[in-house]
């Protein structure tokens, strides 16, 4: 299944460079997205089984590709509605769809791969697909966007391939010659920890940029705000999703070894680093979009708290993480109409969005509070959950920071998303404000919907998929 | 004679830190291209020809020929001045690289293992350390680019002391080689002189919070 995947895929991509039709154009994307289905449901049913030699899915990469699934039809439609606005030439519209379509195959088949050198060239992959949706608009501002995110993927994925070179010095000694993950984790007491140190170092300074922690999350905030909103959705919930599962699966290996406390420190400094940058910039930051992205650097801050205390955190992280993927986009989407509405992204032109936009409103104060982790958010659960798990590791001075963190960037979100909905703006020309359908925020309910009710009534099927990835890490 | 290639192409690193023109960073690109095909010539005995005629058309077509060339080609068609404009004066660039490569010196000497040879180790960790020094203090974009390049050469460097027994990751390497070179130089730089007159970082420099 895999390989035809893989194959629809270039083809797809490739006659949508071709083509100029715009009937065609969209029927290829209803194409694809049935396929991409398709491959969800199959590689369920298959659930540990290789493919390709390569590929074996296991819980946590079906978590995530099934959430990547759901994720990509309101990103599709709200692709579609963004070019219509717009009035693209067939040629951008074919070249937006194109590197849509190979980021999204590019994720999914980053979370099946077994191998780290397989998921290394797929994570090359999703920067050249998103550097074309970056610079969607040709100006000098997403100039300036591509080049950073460009350059600084160009040394993460450098890093990577240096950590892989480590992890194969540290196999050498074990006379290990696989490097799939399965067959690293199972000869773990054989590993060089030196080398396997310098291996995680690297490694997982390659996936900051990817997954938006420090010290690498530049890139990623600049892409977000420069690439179109629906592209921004996709690279703050599937992209980082992949960061995330690069970074789970080596830390698996490290976690059986006795440099695991280590590998966890680092984790956790990153972490607390991340959400320190994100408190630093939500608390006077006044561009909505960027405050987006800055506020997924936060989440991903809390993941990998999650992840590094261990316990219950490592179910929380997962839980937290799938939730986010439903969580941001929806915020993303929404965006759309906020900025056809004022069109500024500046937190200084808008206000009063309730009486312009009232379902456009609600979903941006359902989306505040679930981003914020407020009951009845689903992030509330997760949230709590590694909270719990920092209580009981002993880390109070950690989650008293983090709590301390949390409620500044409540804050700093709070009076913006207040201001862009209840304050009147300061110069409006109210004969202007087109009027927004309100089937276009139909997606948004549904996603936020779905975040909540995964974590108050989640499914038994659900549940154990996240046990089963949570036993990966020791 | 590994030791010795290997040496000279420390050395030119050193050369590169106090260089002010940027025809003579793309010289040394050049030079270190041929050294590194010198090294994989003498290092890699195990490997099946289809692999090495791959690594040595990567290391004299690529890293020595085509690169330089385009970069010379992106200079005089963006008309991009000749001064490397560093931040730092050369004296003190010199002091910093010549103190990064002391410094992985002493680190790898803490290393105690048989599998590495350690002069790879050496270079190939100087070799990062300084492409990142140069993209740093340094002014021009394209300077950022040569200063990556000088970053890929070292990590080919590392991929070498390994290769003999995993050719599967060389061959990654010099995916990563083309495909990096050629999305920052290809795709992309080729953009930056149409859109800009003067590919200058500063010009770049307005997406902040």
């Amino acid at each position: 299944m895999i390989g035809i995947f893989l194959l629809v895929t270039i083809l797809i991509c490739g006659l949508l460079y071709i083509n100029k039709n715009t009937i065609f154009h969209y029927t290829l994307v209803i194409i694809y997205t049935i396929v991409l289905w398709a491959l969800g449901i199959y590689e369920y049913g298959h659930l540990n089984t290789t493919e390709l030699v390569f590929f074996k899915t296991d819980a946590l990469g079906i978590l995530l590709l099934l959430s990547l699934c759901i994720v990509a039809i309101p990103a599709f439609y709200h692709s579609y509605r963004y070019i219509s606005m717009h009035n693209e030439t067939p040629r951008s519209r074919g070249l937006f769809f194109a590197a849509m379509i190979m980021l999204i195959s590019a994720c999914s088949m980053a979370y099946l791969s077994d191998h780290i050198a397989v998921t290394w060239i797929f994570v090359e992959i999703t920067t050249l697909s998103a550097s074309v949706l970056i610079y969607h608009h040709r100006n000098i501002r997403a100039l300036e966007g591509v080049w950073k995110y460009v350059f600084i993927c160009a040394i993460s994925i450098t890093f990577i391939y240096i950590g892989i070179l480590f992890l194969s010095l540290a196999m050498k000694e074990a006379g290990i010659e696989d490097m799939s993950f399965d067959s690293i984790r199972n000869n773990y007491d054989n590993l060089n920890l030196f080398w396997l140190k310098l291996a995680f170092l690297f490694i997982f300074t390659g996936f900051t940029a990817k997954i938006g922690l420090v010290p690498m999350y530049t890139a990623g905030i600049d892409a977000k705000d420069k690439a179109p909103a629906p592209a921004g959705a996709l690279f703050s919930s599937i992209l980082m999703n992949m960061g995330f599962i690069g970074i789970y699966r080596i830390y698996a290996v490290v976690s059986y070894t006795e440099i695991q406390h280590w590998a966890s420190v680092i984790i956790i400094i990153s972490a607390i680093l991340s959400i320190f940058v994100a408190t630093v910039y939500m608390t006077h930051i006044k561009n909505i979009k960027r405050m987006f992205a800055y506020s997924s650097i936060e989440h991903m801050g809390i993941v990998m708290l999650g992840l590094a205390v261990g316990g219950i955190g490592v179910y929380a992280a997962i839980l937290h993480i799938v939730l986010h993927t439903f969580v941001k986009p929806s915020l993303f989407f929404q965006f759309n109409q906020i900025y056809r509405v004022y069109q500024s992204k500046s937190i200084y032109d808008v206000g009063h969005y309730f009486k312009y936009n009232r379902t456009g409103a609600i979903v941006v104060l359902l989306g505040f509070i679930s981003a914020t982790a407020m009951p009845p958010s689903g992030l509330f659960i997760s949230e709590f959950l590694i909270f719990q798990a920092l209580f009981e590791s002993r880390h109070i001075f950690i989650l008293i920071a983090v709590l301390i963190l949390l409620t500044m960037i409540i804050w700093g979100f709070g009076t913006n998303i207040f201001k862009l909905l209840f304050t009147p703006p300061t110069i409006i020309n109210e004969d202007k404000i087109p009027r927004i359908n309100p089937l276009d925020s139909v997606s948004q309910f549904v996603l936020l919907a779905l975040a909540a009710y995964l974590a108050y009534a989640p499914p038994t099927t659900f549940v154990e998929l996240i046990q089963d990835a949570a036993t990966l890490i020791q | 004679m590994t030791d010795i290639l290997l040496i000279t192409f420390t050395i030119t690193l050193l050369f590169m830190s106090i260089a002010n023109r940027i025809y003579t960073y793309l010289n040394i690109l050049i030079f270190q291209g041929f050294i590194l095909f010198g090294v994989t010539f003498i290092t890699l005995t195990d490997i099946n020809t289809t692999n090495l005629i791959l690594i040595l058309l990567e290391t004299i077509v690529f890293k020595a020929l085509a690169v330089p060339m385009f970069i010379k080609y992106i200079i005089k068609r963006n008309s991009i001045t000749r001064e490397a404009e560093p931040y730092l004066p050369n004296f003190i660039s010199l002091i910093i690289v010549t103190l990064i490569i002391v410094i992985t010196i002493i680190l790898s000497s803490a290393v105690e293992d048989q599998n590495l040879d350690k002069t790879f180790f050496v270079v190939a960790l100087s070799n990062l350390f300084i492409g990142l020094y140069l993209i740093v203090s340094r002014k021009k974009i394209i300077t950022h680019v040569i200063g990556y390049l000088v970053i890929e050469n070292g990590v080919f460097v590392l991929a070498l002391a390994v290769g003999n027994e995993m050719p599967m990751l060389l061959n990654l390497g010099i995916m990563l080689d083309i495909f990096a070179s050629v999305l920052i130089l290809g795709i992309f730089f080729n953009k930056l002189g149409d859109v800009l007159k003067d590919p200058d970082v500063n010009l770049l420099r307005n997406l902040k919070d």
